[in-house]
């Protein structure tokens, strides 16, 4: 599953970098993207575990950007 | 401003106007107006550092200009310290502001997206939003508004803007029965649309599925540059750690000279701007693009775009408007009027263009049924009890029937066999598209080493159009699978851009280097497997894309040089004490200002390039 994520008060493109890469080596990841131009995240992952994926994803990213927030639909 | 600028800007104020206390106020009031012009608009990055050190980021950027002003401050740097922080700030706020904008205008440009729609629920007009209208249901488009899914008209009459969907910039006329596509705009008169396909499926989501998730491969200059941060930190901290401890060590120089220069490397060492600076050029780029109706797909596409190699085109649809006639008919114991008829009710269901040609000139309407369909050679039906044949030459040839050959003109020809018996053949013309030729020669203007065209068509009609535009190769008579092979074989020592209508090059466009479709918005294949997709029909938007992508390119390049040569040159500056923190400042901030100022350059490509 593929799925699109919002970004709120991702203000450093270094940290968007920083971000994918700490998100890729998650495992069960099979490709992510954190898109700094548009404050989007795209995750890609198994049905199965996605919602675990996502839930360390958010960690990663809380972890190297406290104020950036994912908004989850 | 959002408010969190609102209130950086407020602290930045404040900060400021402390600093300027403390360069008039002797002594140590002085110093302490400096530290505390600092706090005010540095605790937070230094709360951010500490909570980053936390999580055990070493070489975060925050931790980095904290440790650089608290040195500072160490060494009685008061001002430099104050100075540092001050102008870090700023740059920031400058930064966030620009990307802002920058981010708002690029949506601007693609902007197709409907907020709404106004849907007729029993009897009510309800305003939803786009993706809770229904298959089926009714919806309302008034004058000014954009049409939000793909439907056909019920009621109603208007003139439409389709120009940011199809590329066509004059208004088109519809009525009820029509079909319309979502993402048009409405200028006249009121519409009821029953929608044929939800919002996710209608044309207006793909296209803009297609841009905005465009930036998801990541193309090799941009590669580069988030390979290049991830060490460049690191180095530059090393280099400022060997920096302050060998020179006091070896040559016995005062510790606090050296350190202060180190210090002036750890304000340096931010990658923000080259980091920010290569998607942001590609990003406006891709985004002045699809205002000039070309969706290019990514970065990786864009830099392809940008150095064509050898250009191969497909002929039928894409120099041709696709829109055939008959020309010229030869019968042959029978009269025309029989023959056309003959041959129209075998080619009735064959969705090829010659056929609809053909059925466009029978004289009344054909009977037929089709026995088989064979691509790229002919139709088998039965008509009035008799097996017709309609196709190629070498199609009736295989079927043992026995044909005079029309060789000596352009165009498709049509041979008509009943039972087994030749009955005449058919001239069917294609007329090139306007500015065709023109539009090859741009390529040339642009350093294309080589064109070629493939075609399934007669070698005669083939080399004909070659010759009229100044297309250097021709292989004519190709089947389906032969333009894949023929592709390959290009490909083994070329760099391939093809060029076709997307109606059935979906494997061609795959394998080449880089695949333009045009006028493909309506074939889910043609967009799926293209890298660029020309909205327009128009063959001289090639020559259009391949400017974008290469002003594009030079503006991200020209980017990297200038955020790379100044970082270099003031880090040089800096080890032998010539540059100070102010320099550094600059390098840091400053830079990636210009950086973000000068890839917004390509948000205006569009017009540079003639829209």
């Amino acid at each position: 599953m593929k799925k699109t994520f919002k970004l709120r008060d991702l203000d450093c493109a270094n940290c968007a970098a920083k971000m994918e890469t700490a998100i890729s080596k998650l495992p069960d990841v099979q490709s992510v993207s954190v898109n700094f131009m548009q404050q989007k995240m795209t995750l890609e992952a198994p049905d199965a575990v996605f919602d675990q994926v996502l839930q360390s994803a958010v960690k990663c990213i809380s972890k190297v950007e406290p104020d950036c927030e994912v908004i989850l639909k | 401003m959002s408010r969190k600028q609102k209130k950086l800007l407020l602290r930045i104020i404040c900060s400021a106007v402390l600093f300027l206390l403390g360069l008039i106020l002797p002594g140590w009031f002085g110093a302490g107006a400096m530290i505390l012009s600092w706090i005010i608009c540095g605790w937070s990055v230094a709360w951010k550092a500490i909570r980053n050190l936390l999580h055990g980021q070493l070489f975060d950027e925050n931790f980095l200009m904290t440790l650089a002003t608290v040195g500072a401050f160490a060494l009685q740097q008061f001002s430099e310290g104050a100075a540092v922080m001050l102008f870090y700030q700023v740059g920031e706020l400058f930064q966030a502001i620009a990307v802002d904008r920058s981010r708002r205008s690029i949506s601007q440009l693609m902007d197709l997206r409907p907020d709404s729609a106004v849907v007729l629920r029993d009897g009510e007009e309800l305003e939803v939003e786009p993706d809770e209208v229904q298959v089926g249901e009714l919806i309302l488009v008034s004058p000014g508004e954009r049409i939000c899914v793909d439907g056909v008209i019920r009621s109603g009459n208007a003139d439409l803007d389709t120009s940011r969907i199809t590329g066509e910039s004059m208004p088109v006329s519809v009525g009820p029965g029509d079909a319309v596509l979502s993402g048009c705009v409405n200028l006249s008169g009121n519409l009821t649309i029953e929608a044929t396909s939800e919002y996710g499926q209608s044309t207006v989501a793909r296209i803009l599925d297609l841009v905005e998730n465009a930036q998801e491969k990541k193309a090799p200059t941009e590669q580069f540059i988030t390979r290049f941060a991830r060490w460049y930190t690191p180095a530059v901290v090393i280099a400022a750690v060997l920096l302050c401890t060998l020179p006091p060590l070896l040559l016995h120089q005062s510790f606090s000279l050296w350190l202060k220069r180190a210090l002036t490397f750890l304000v340096v060492s931010c990658p923000c701007a080259l980091v920010i600076s290569v998607p942001l050029s590609f990003f406006g780029g891709m985004a002045a693009a699809s205002k000039a109706n070309i969706l290019i797909k990514g970065g990786v596409a864009l830099e392809e775009l940008a150095d064509p190699g050898i250009v191969v085109f497909d002929k039928t649809g894409t120099l041709t408007t696709g829109t055939f006639r008959v020309a010229e008919v030869r019968a042959y114991g029978c009269t025309e009027n029989e023959l056309l008829l003959l041959a129209a009710a075998a080619e009735q269901y064959s969705p090829h263009p010659v056929a609809k040609a053909i059925l466009a000139a029978s004289p009344h309407a054909p009977v037929g049924t089709l026995i088989e369909d064979r691509p790229g050679f002919g139709v088998t039906a039965l008509v009035n009890g008799k097996t017709v044949l309609a196709g190629n030459l070498r199609f009736l040839s295989e079927c043992g029937v026995e044909v005079r050959e029309w060789a000596d003109s352009a165009g498709t020809i049509v041979y008509v066999a009943s039972d087994g018996t030749f009955c005449g053949c058919i001239r069917v013309e294609d007329s090139l598209k306007e500015h065709v030729d023109e539009a090859i020669q741009a390529l040339y203007d642009r350093g294309v080493k080589d064109t070629v065209l493939l075609s399934g068509d007669r070698k005669q009609s083939v080399e004909a159009v070659a010759k009229a535009l100044g297309i250097r190769n021709v292989y004519s008579g190709l089947l389906p699978q032969d333009k894949v092979s023929k592709l390959e074989e290009l490909l083994k020592n070329n760099r391939v851009m093809f060029v076709g209508d997307g109606v059935n090059d979906a494997p061609v466009l795959t394998l080449a280097t880089v695949g333009i479709a045009m006028g493909g918005i309506g074939s889910d294949a043609a967009v799926e497997a293209a890298d660029v997709v020309l909205l327009s029909d128009e063959p001289r938007r090639i020559a259009t894309a391949i400017d974008i992508a290469r002003s594009t390119l030079r503006i991200a390049r020209e980017n990297i040089i200038i955020a790379l040569g100044v970082k270099a040159i003031v880090l040089i500056l800096g080890a032998l004490g010539i540059a100070g923190m102010w320099l550094a400042v600059f390098a840091d901030v400053g830079v990636a200002v210009i950086a973000i100022l000068n890839a917004m350059r390509t948000l205006r490509l569009h017009e540079k390039h003639g829209f």
